[in-house]
């Protein structure tokens, strides 16, 4: 898929990856606040190849009502692959794995979010994936964290995520589509910097318990990263370029 | 005042120790940190940020601007620029006297009508209760409705209310100004109108510069000696 050779070496003897990063390294990543008029709060996200661009409305009403919470306000994510994201056109329609990741991202993201504030409302956030390339459900939590702050939702903490793996008997960080297909472990973390809390845990492949604890040391200093970034989105949308 | 002014976002320590946390912040252990985008200040007791950001939650005696949504025999039901509907009671109108046979309710309000109210009463458990009963409150039969972020009414009204009174004064325009981010300006010349509007969408465009009020000045034209 997508025309990159099959026979490609995960990890090189100077540990150097398929895509030319060093073990420890995140790909490239642009996140932008804003940019969507009608949406109450918006973010766009570059991580690697992948582009994602979340839109947040609310706190409003809850339609259908039955659904609302006479205690808090209730918070809905839908994570939406479009049909040109992927090489094979891929069907609009919500699959078993978007239901799954819109779950996930919302049980990642409301730990961060205080609904409490805003009882019988609701918040959603409607996630679009533009292009994938391995690793869309951390792109997509961290722009739908930076969307939320930016529309104002009161926070906790932001949520940043970044996936950490295993490739080659070696803990890497940011792991890319060819290192998900053919890599021997990949777990996804969502973690909130400031209150030092894990909201995202998932892992798929096998790790003794000594590679465990090193793939989340190194997808927690992952998120810090990420963390940053997120953090001068908001700063240059609202206060200008290099506002502090 | 000893305030330090920093610009923070959620997740982010304003400060530790003993302080009171007020809006948009929260005490975690030693440590307070912000609950959303904005400018923290630092008083001598207590921490708050201003947001940048956000929707309209009602607070007990804002003044609002409602659009009558629809009505029931009993109540007004009013937009406010909210995720909750002001509910205004025909007692309110009607006075004590008010019975749902007798009394037609679109007599005195109808669908669309704008309506200058206080929040009587809100709390979490139901929407909030709005009143015109009151000076300066009740239907507003004249002016233009301009919209502006919730966020930025504080700016538009200025340190002691010096923005607004500036383009009042200079405009010859009567500001209403609601704190969900609704404005209602009416003026008896066209052109004080569409210069008082200008000046209000400006400062809900550029909130955030910080010689706004010169620009604001420059814009209505008004010459350093006149203020």
């Amino acid at each position: 898929m997508g025309g990159r050779d099959a026979t490609m070496v995960l990890l090189d003897e100077n540990g150097v990856r398929c895509d030319g990063r060093k073990i420890d390294e995140t790909r490239r990543i642009m996140i932008k606040a804003g940019g969507l008029k009608n949406a109450d709060g918006s973010a766009y996200i570059e991580f690697g190849d992948n582009k994602i661009l979340v839109g947040v409305f609310g706190p409003r009403d809850v339609h259908p009502k039955h659904m609302s919470n006479t205690d808090t306000g209730i918070l809905r994510v839908r994570y939406h692959m479009e049909p040109f994201s992927v090489g094979d056109r891929k069907n609009p329609a919500p699959s078993r794995r978007e239901i799954e990741i819109s779950k996930v991202i919302k049980e990642a993201l409301e730990p961060a979010v205080m609904l409490e504030k805003f009882p019988r409302t609701a918040v959603d956030v409607f996630i679009e994936v533009l292009q994938a390339d391995g690793g869309t459900r951390c792109a997509a939590l961290t722009a739908a964290s930076v969307a939320l702050a930016d529309a104002g939702i009161p926070m906790r903490d932001m949520v940043a995520a970044v996936a950490s793996g295993k490739v080659a008997d070696t803990i890497i960080l940011d792991v890319n589509n060819e290192e998900d297909q053919a890599g021997q472990a990949d777990m996804p973390i969502g973690y909130m910097p400031s209150l030092d809390k894990i909201t995202l845990l998932q892992l798929d492949g096998v790790l003794t318990p000594e590679e465990y604890k090193k793939c989340v040391d190194v997808g927690v200093k992952g998120c810090k990263i990420v963390y940053e970034l997120q953090k001068k989105a908001l700063k240059d949308k609202y206060f200008g370029k290099g506002g502090d | 005042m000893d305030n330090k002014r920093k610009y923070v976002i959620p997740g982010d320590v304003v400060t530790t120790g003993p302080f009171r946390p007020e809006q948009n912040v929260i005490l975690e252990g030693e440590k307070i940190i912000s609950t959303a985008v904005g400018i923290s200040e630092i008083y001598e007791d207590s921490v708050r940020v201003i947001s940048l950001t956000g929707k309209y939650i009602p607070k007990i005696d804002d003044l609002v601007i409602g659009k009558v949504n629809s009505h029931t025999s009993l109540s007004w039901e009013l937009d406010i620029n909210s995720c909750y509907v002001g509910f205004l009671p025909a007692q309110d109108v009607f006075g004590r006297d008010f019975s749902a046979h007798a009394d037609e309710l679109a007599t005195k309000l109808k669908t669309g009508d704008l309506v200058a109210a206080r929040i009587a009463n809100f709390d979490r458990t139901r929407d909030p209760l709005v009143t015109i009963s009151d000076r300066d409150l009740g239907a507003i039969d004249s002016g233009v409705l301009v919209k502006i972020s919730p966020s930025k009414v504080p700016r538009l009204i200025g340190k002691r209310g010096s923005m607004i009174q500036m383009i009042e004064m200079a405009t010859n325009a009567a500001v209403t100004i609601g704190q969900n981010g609704w404005v209602v300006v009416s003026c008896e010349t066209p052109e004080g109108l569409l210069k008082a509007k200008k000046a209000i969408e400006m400062v809900n465009q550029k909130a955030h510069v910080a010689n706004l009020t010169d620009q604001i000045k420059e814009m209505l034209e008004i010459k350093d000696d006149e203020t």
